[in-house]
């Protein structure tokens, strides 16, 4: 049918399916991509627009009924949605900004009827828009305070660190970003999955050609892969291929593509000429190392993908000589990322080049996997990331990249791919569940003596990061706590359940749990403040950690002290009032990969027309790169950010920034940009003969240094360029200075670690067991803040997602595919937050900074956990704490 | 290619639905989500541009509110204090989103066992209409939903409207919910509260819990024991055992059966004691 309506106060007539869902009608049809889809179900919000002035789900709403009516997009130019626009953008409300359309739009229904509203009424207004990301608190913020203001100014020279600076990519953010599903090439393929329904099967196929031909499509499988059809993120453990030859080990796993025409009506899948043969599934660590159980992956005995390992002293002995021990046993369940943009990308080929855009956290071990399962060079592929809606860690490995590749690669032809959100959750990495067992000793005074644990990860059908997982988990532990004598192993073991891989935190959060619930024990034991404890045994300079290094900048003991007024002022509230709890947990994290290389590299040129450019090939998924990097550059360099242009992340363009991972960006790629901006600053002074004290102007084509009366200028227009364009160019390399761990585990796996600790006030329902969060405060040693606006912004976010950890999330293969039955926190979940900054620079971080993205989700949900036994006594064992446990947990507490 | 139709008034929808084989569309909210597809695969009689079937109306017998009323309306509509429970319900389906789109008739013809438009409509005596061409018929709601998306609802039938008798519109009500999360939440258990008082004392109750069953409940044994009781501690008469013989609740992902059963008394003590803070 012919649909008339008037699209953001143009009149538009499009041609569509009457039951075509509106947000299909918008991006497919109009053109307008700014409307994001992250569900398909009315359960995310993403695609929120205003029909007739009201928000409705746009994929809820068939385009015969815009008939004749008024839609507004995020497209559209408005007086409040550019007031909206500001606010977020002053506020750092939009960070990945796959939400943000639809927060926009819904924000602009509730502006419409209620120019002021009050936080309460902002939260319910934007309650049916889910974020990942922000922890809505920015978000609440800003749609509370949209009075016009003036533009923040940039930072002047030498001022970019520290200031406040909004997202240099938030305008493009507030306008709809273009992700992964947004920018294809016209006349392509659009390829689907074939995906096991079975969590284990063998499988053949029937007549491919036969079905290929009614159903004019084309088919792909495993035989037409031309390279090595294996993937992994980490190399000597690849073991997943990129299509399924004979046999599936996870439900979800990709077996065939189909491939039709962009634009005709899809083919029906059901009747697909697949033949499962199902086989017993292993669903758990306990089935899967039985004796007899069957192998997963041959060359893996007792399913077991790796165990890792740390010991220091005796501390058998330590324990049994300890005045107070205690111990837990806990289980988390797996977690979902659930970022707001199922993965999504377009593929095309230019001249004999392979080009890939689409969402990624790690462009270049992108362009490795997906070239060695294409049989290319690598300089026959380009990856191009495209703004990424979110990935907290599962955009880390490959998922449609080899995909796309291989039907744009067979067909010389332009091809596009969408997860849908039950693909994306049944398919793509999670956290791994963790069983945890263990004890902790200290001596009279509460002094640690010694630790023992052992944790097993369900690391799924592929080993994905679980190795990584492994050896993070025994090095953390202990927590940021000085432990004498230490032994700790962690297993990943292989079940048929969906792969487990990196997370936020990469299986320390699950271990903090552990940690931080027996430190509460022991406090108890010994009779002293819980706080207090802590603080006892924080890590200080000087001390070792469990790996035998010494500990430098260590920022633990004063986020503690940071934290002492508000946990008593909170203590003592919570004993006036009924059902009070408060709780306290901390973190330490390593930034970067263990023990192992992790270099990025930064290249900064000025062209002859005076253009100074920031090759940066970190992907920023949100978490600021784009901004964070640029300001450290800028103030190495001695220029004004807002003279810096951005490049990249592009394989092709930008040098190896590494993977958006392991809080590793501010603090590695962050000091190759500071060594680049130094380098480059240096060429310029020496050119000029003038002195470090020297300030540099950028201006027309002419770079001029003055320093006291001296002045000197170079001409850029005048001088030769080299091969990339640039009159002047540095390109510079940091690595962190880690040593590989021994048998024992010992050695430097990190050069560089961030500390925090948060505390929770809060309230459980004596009757229901329901968690009324009402404070979390949080204080993490940053180093050195790059962008307080930035900083918050993670800790805000991290902090939701520990919230979801604890309360409410829980991923069941098969069961939870969706985001009705998988929660995730909404604007109604998060409380006040209150985020403290505390720099103890590290030596190594440029400008003293240390990572933060993982270590704010850390102490979140132990810090929740350990509220709830103090308002209730209830020993929380199994994760999440949904109403039915905690209600058990208090009656066994108090029968 | 699937027929769509949107017809512009009842007797041109029902003279299309007996001469076809239909699926009925209100919001979409829950049609929608049920397929991974851009469009609907099936013939489409779309309901919602039958302005007779859309708004609430005082009748001389009680209240119509129209099948295709989006909860929105209901939740701003100026309605009497019985219908607390029922604004309130319309308050917490979904978000805004949802709110504006989702129908109440839609709710209902969906039959989940944790429809949130229910058990404030049990306490209501809700009726519900159904209109086939040249017939109406009305049935009281608890006939109408059979088990988990099952209802009476015939093939050539639309459901037209809620009618609520005026017998049910007198005294206060309230509804909870309880869930997981805040908000776009799916109950786990939920309850509906409906008490007129004289002179601090209870003279009709009307009580339903979801969620807890294959259809929503109400409450006969804990009702009887309401009336004649005081207000103030009338919440203590409601005891596990007058109300655990209308409940069959699941264990599932979201919670115990145990727990369900447990929390569902405590929902219904909770909204007595909210209801008699509201004045009845």
């Amino acid at each position: 049918m012919k649909v008339s309506l008037t699209l953001n106060g143009k009149a538009v007539l499009l041609d569509a399916e009457p039951s075509l869902r509106l947000s299909e009608l918008l991006r497919e049809k109009a053109g307008y991509c700014g409307t994001k889809v992250g569900c398909d179900a009315g359960d995310c919000g993403a695609c929120t627009v205003l029909l007739d002035g009201a928000a409705v789900c746009a994929c809820l709403t068939p385009a015969a009924r815009v008939e004749g009516r008024s839609v507004q997009t995020v497209e559209a130019q408005s007086e409040t949605l550019t007031r909206l626009r500001d606010a977020f953008h002053r506020h750092g409300a939009a960070q990945c900004g796959i939400c943000t359309p639809g927060m926009l739009m819904a924000a602009a229904a509730l502006l419409a009827e209620n120019p002021t509203p009050t936080a309460p009424e902002a939260k319910e207004a934007l309650g049916g828009v889910l974020c990942r990301c922000t922890g809505y608190t920015k978000i609440i913020a800003a749609v509370c305070d949209t009075t016009p203001s003036p533009a923040i100014p940039m930072p002047g020279i030498g001022h970019a660190v520290g200031s406040a600076t909004p997202r240099l990519d938030g305008a493009a953010k507030l306008a709809g970003d273009v992700f992964g599903a947004d920018l294809w090439k016209p006349d392509g393929l659009v390829v689907k999955a074939i995906r096991s329904p079975h969590a284990a099967a063998r499988f053949r196929f029937g007549d491919l050609a036969a079905w290929a031909k009614a159903h004019d499509a084309q088919v792909f499988t495993a035989t037409d892969i031309p390279g090595r059809n294996l993937f992994g993120v980490i190399v000597p453990y690849a073991d997943q291929p990129a299509l399924a030859e004979n046999q599936t080990r996870q439900r979800g796993e990709a077996v065939a593509l189909v491939a039709y025409e962009d634009g005709s009506t899809p083919p029906d899948l059901t009747d697909f000429p697949v033949i499962w043969e199902k086989l017993h599934a292993l669903t758990s660590p306990t089935e899967a190392t039985k004796p007899n159980a069957p192998r997963l992956h041959l060359n893996r005995p007792d399913n077991l993908l790796i165990k890792g390992h740390v010991q220091r002293g005796d501390p058998a002995t330590a324990l049994a000589d300890s005045t107070h021990t205690a111990s837990a046993d806990i289980e988390t369940s797996f977690v979902e990322h659930a970022y707001i943009e199922p993965e999504a990308g377009a593929a095309w080929m230019d001249g004999d080049v392979l080009v890939i855009r689409a969402c990624t956290q790690a462009p270049i071990m992108d362009r490795d996997d997906t070239a060695a399962i294409l049989g290319l060079p690598h300089d026959r592929l380009r990856i191009i990331p495209s703004a990424v809606g979110g990935g907290f860690g599962s955009k880390l490995d490959v998922s449609l990249q080899p995909l796309i590749g291989l039907v744009t690669l067979k067909t010389g032809r332009p091809s596009r791919m969408t997860y849908s959100r039950a693909e994306s959750m049944s398919s793509t990495t999670k956290r791994h569940p963790a069983r945890m067992t263990g004890r902790i000793g200290c001596d009279a005074d509460g002094l640690i003596t010694g630790m023992e644990f052992d944790g097993t990860f369900d690391t799924g059908a592929y080993a994905s990061w679980g190795p990584t997982v492994a050896n993070r988990v025994p090095v953390h532990a202990c927590g940021p706590y000085f432990t004498p004598s230490y032994r700790a192993t962690a297993r990943a073991v292989h079940t048929n359940n969906t792969t487990a891989g990196a997370f936020r935190g990469f299986g320390v959060p699950q271990a903090a749990i552990w940690q931080d619930t027996v430190y509460d024990r022991l406090a108890e034991a010994v009779g002293i403040d819980r706080l207090e404890f802590r603080l006892k045994n924080a890590l200080r300079d000087g001390q070792t950690t469990v790996t035998g290094q010494a500990v430098n900048a260590a920022g633990i003991a004063d986020c503690l002290i940071a934290l002492r007024p508000h946990w008593q002022r909170a203590l003592a509230q919570a004993q006036t009032l009924p059902n009070r709890g408060v709780g306290i947990a901390s973190c330490w994290y390593g930034c970067g990969n263990t023990g192992m290389p992790n270099p990025s590299t930064i290249r900064l040129g000025i062209t002859p027309q005076a253009v100074l450019t920031l090759h940066q090939g970190a992907t920023d998924i949100g978490q600021g790169s784009n901004t964070v990097i640029a300001q450290i550059t800028a103030d190495a360099l001695g220029l004004p950010l807002a003279q810096i242009q951005l490049v990249g992340p592009d394989t092709f363009l930008t040098p190896d920034g590494g993977k958006t991972s392991a809080s590793r960006q501010t603090y590695v790629t962050g000091r190759a940009a500071h060594a680049a901006g130094c380098t480059l600053r240096a060429d310029i002074l020496r050119r000029l003969n003038m002195g470090d004290g020297a300030t540099l102007i950028l201006d027309n084509t002419c770079l001029t240094a003055t320093e006291g009366n001296r002045r000197a200028t170079l001409d850029l227009a005048e001088m030769p360029t080299n091969a990339q364009g640039y009159a002047l160019m540095a390109e510079e390399t940091y690595d962190p200075p880690t040593t590989a761990l021994d048998a024992n585990g010992q050695g430097t796996p990190y050069a560089v670690y961030g500390y925090g600790a948060q505390m929770v006030e809060l309230e459980v329902d004596p009757q229901l067991g329901t968690v009324k969060l009402y404070k979390i405060t949080a204080a993490h040693d940053l180093g050195r803040t790059i962008n307080p606006l930035l900083a918050t912004g993670q800790i805000e976010g991290g902090i939701a997602q520990g919230i979801g950890l604890a309360l409410m999330e829980e991923f069941i293969p098969g069961r939870t595919e969706n985001l009705h039955d998988y929660l995730i926190p909404t604007t109604g979940d998060v409380p006040e937050i209150e985020s403290i900054l505390i720099e103890i620079a590290d030596p190594h971080g440029p400008y003293g900074a240390k990572g933060l993205g993982e270590h704010v989700l850390i102490p979140t949900a132990p810090a929740i956990l350990n509220a709830i036994r103090h308002a209730t006594g209830a020993e929380i064992t199994r994760l999440p704490a949904l109403p039915h446990r905690i209600l058990a947990a208090m009656k066994k507490a108090k029968p | 290619m699937p027929i769509y139709l949107r017809p512009s008034t009842l007797n041109d929808a029902l003279s299309q639905l007996r001469a076809g084989s239909y699926r009925l569309l209100a919001g979409g909210t829950d049609i929608y989500p049920a397929t991974q597809r851009a469009d609907l695969a099936e013939d489409i009689i779309d309901l919602t541009s039958l302005s007779e079937l859309c708004g609430i109306h005082n009748m001389p017998d009680g209240i119509r509110i129209g099948a295709c009323t989006p909860w929105s309306m209901i939740a701003r509509a100026k309605l009497p204090p019985a219908l607390c429970a029922l604004q309130q319900a319309a308050a917490e389906v979904g978000g805004k989103q949802i709110q504006n789109a989702g129908t109440i008739g839609g709710n209902l013809c969906n039959a989940s066992p944790a429809a949130d438009g229910v058990p404030p409509l049990l306490v209501l005596d809700a009726q519900v209409e159904l209109a086939r061409a040249g017939r109406i018929r009305k049935l009281p709601l608890a006939d109408f939903l059979l088990g988990p998306r099952q209802t009476a609802l015939a093939r050539d039938e639309v459901m037209t409207a809620i009618l609520l008798p005026g017998s049910a519109l007198t005294g206060h009500s309230r509804f909870l919910k309880l869930g997981a999360r805040a908000y776009l939440v799916i109950s786990i258990a939920m309850v509906a509260v409906r008490l007129t008082t004289e002179h601090g004392r209870i003279t009709s109750a009307a009580l339903a819990i979801g969620a807890c069953s294959a259809t929503a409940q109400r409450l006969p044994l804990a009702e009887s024991a309401l009336i004649g009781a005081a207000l103030f501690g009338a919440a203590e008469l409601v005891t596990a055992e007058i109300v655990a013989p209308y409940l069959s609740p699941l264990d599932d992902i979201r919670a115990s059966a145990d727990y369900r059963a447990e929390a569902a008394v405590e929902l219904l003590r909770r909204a007595i004691s909210q209801t008699g803070r509201d004045r009845v």
